[in-house]
C-alpha cells in the first residue's frame, strides 16, 4: 500500500551557532508503516543530495541507517501503532546533516548506543541495526526520553 | 522491489533482489526461498547485481535462510555484491559466513 508522505522543505534565515550562515531543514511525518520505509528514505535521500550530500554517502551510509532508524521507531518505539508517526527533521549545515528521527513511544535507555557490539553468535537473526548505525553514520546518540535519534553525516 | 526465482540447469534456485532487501520485503524473499526449499530445492542463489541496500533485517533473513539451507542438506550463497553492499557484509563480519562470488555465473560455475 502505497501512503501519501507529506514533505515539507524549508530554509531557515535564523543564523545558526555553527560556521553555517543558514541551514536548510528537511522535514518528514511518515506513518508507522513499513511498507513506507523505502519510500520515506528515497524523498530524504534525494534531498540531501540536492543539498550538497555526496552521492556516496547519500546511496549507502544515509540510506541504511535511516531504514534502520525508522524501522526502529516504527516497531520498538510505535509499536506499529497506525496512529502514531514518525517525524524525520534533516538540518543542513555547512559542516554536516544532522538527521533526527523522532517516535512517539516510550523512549530507549539514552546510553543504549554508546558501545554497540555485534552480535557475538555471528548466525544471530538480528542486534545488527543500532551497531550499523553506529558504524555508518559519524555520530549517533539519543536524547534524553530516548525517542529521538540524532545521527550526524558530516560531508566526505 | 520484487524476487525473481529461476532455476539453472544445473538445478540451483537463483533469486534476483531487485531493488532494496530491507524490513518491509524480507518476509517476501524467506517465504519465496522456503517454498523453494519446500519443493527440494538444496542449492540457493540469490543475486544482487540489481539491489540498492539491504538493511539488517535483510541480513537476518540471509542468515536464518542459510541456517534452514544447511539444515537441509543444502547451501545459501550470494553474487553481486556492489562496493556498497560488500562494505555492508565486512563491517557486520557476515563476509566471512557466506561464499560470496562477484557474479551470478561466477557463483554457478563453482557451486
Amino acid at each position: 500500500m502505497t501512503v501519501p508522505l507529506r514533505l515539507s522543505v524549508r530554509r531557515s534565515d535564523v543564523p545558526l551557532p555553527e560556521t553555517a550562515r543558514t541551514a536548510l531543514r528537511i522535514s518528514l511525518r511518515v506513518p508507522s508503516e513499513l511498507d513506507v520505509v523505502e519510500q520515506a528514505v528515497d524523498v530524504v535521500a534525494r534531498h540531501c543530495v540536492a543539498a550538497g550530500l555526496s552521492a556516496r554517502q547519500a546511496r549507502f551510509n544515509l540510506r541504511v541507517a535511516l531504514c534502520e532508524a525508522l524501522a526502529n521507531a516504527m516497531i520498538y518505539g510505535n509499536q506499529l501503532d497506525p496512529a502514531k508517526g514518525v517525524m524525520v527533521l534533516v538540518t543542513v549545515t555547512e559542516p554536516q546533516f544532522t538527521i533526527e528521527v523522532a517516535d512517539e513511544g516510550r523512549g530507549f535507555d539514552p546510553g543504549a548506543l554508546a558501545d554497540i557490539p555485534l552480535p557475538q553468535d555471528l548466525e544471530a537473526t538480528g542486534g545488527r541495526g543500532l551497531f550499523l548505525i553506529r558504524k555508518l553514520m559519524d555520530d549517533a546518540y539519543l536524547n534524553d526520553r530516548g525517542n529521538v535519534l540524532c545521527m550526524v553525516l558530516r560531508r566526505a | 522491489m520484487s524476487f525473481a526465482l529461476r532455476k539453472d540447469p544445473g538445478g540451483v534456485v537463483v533469486v534476483g533482489v531487485d531493488g532494496q532487501l530491507i524490513v518491509s520485503n524480507r518476509h517476501e524473499l524467506k517465504q519465496k526461498v522456503l517454498d523453494a526449499v519446500d519443493g527440494g530445492a538444496r542449492k540457493v542463489l540469490i543475486d544482487f547485481g540489481n539491489t540498492g541496500y539491504i538493511d539488517s533485517s535483510g541480513l537476518g533473513a540471509l542468515v536464518s535462510l542459510a541456517k534452514k539451507l544447511r539444515e537441509a542438506g543444502g547451501e545459501l550463497r550470494l553474487a553481486g555484491l556492489n562496493q556498497d553492499l560488500r562494505t555492508l557484509f565486512e563491517l557486520t563480519k557476515l563476509d566471512t559466513l557466506f561464499q560470496i562470488a562477484d557474479s551470478a555465473d561466477e557463483a554457478l560455475r563453482a557451486f
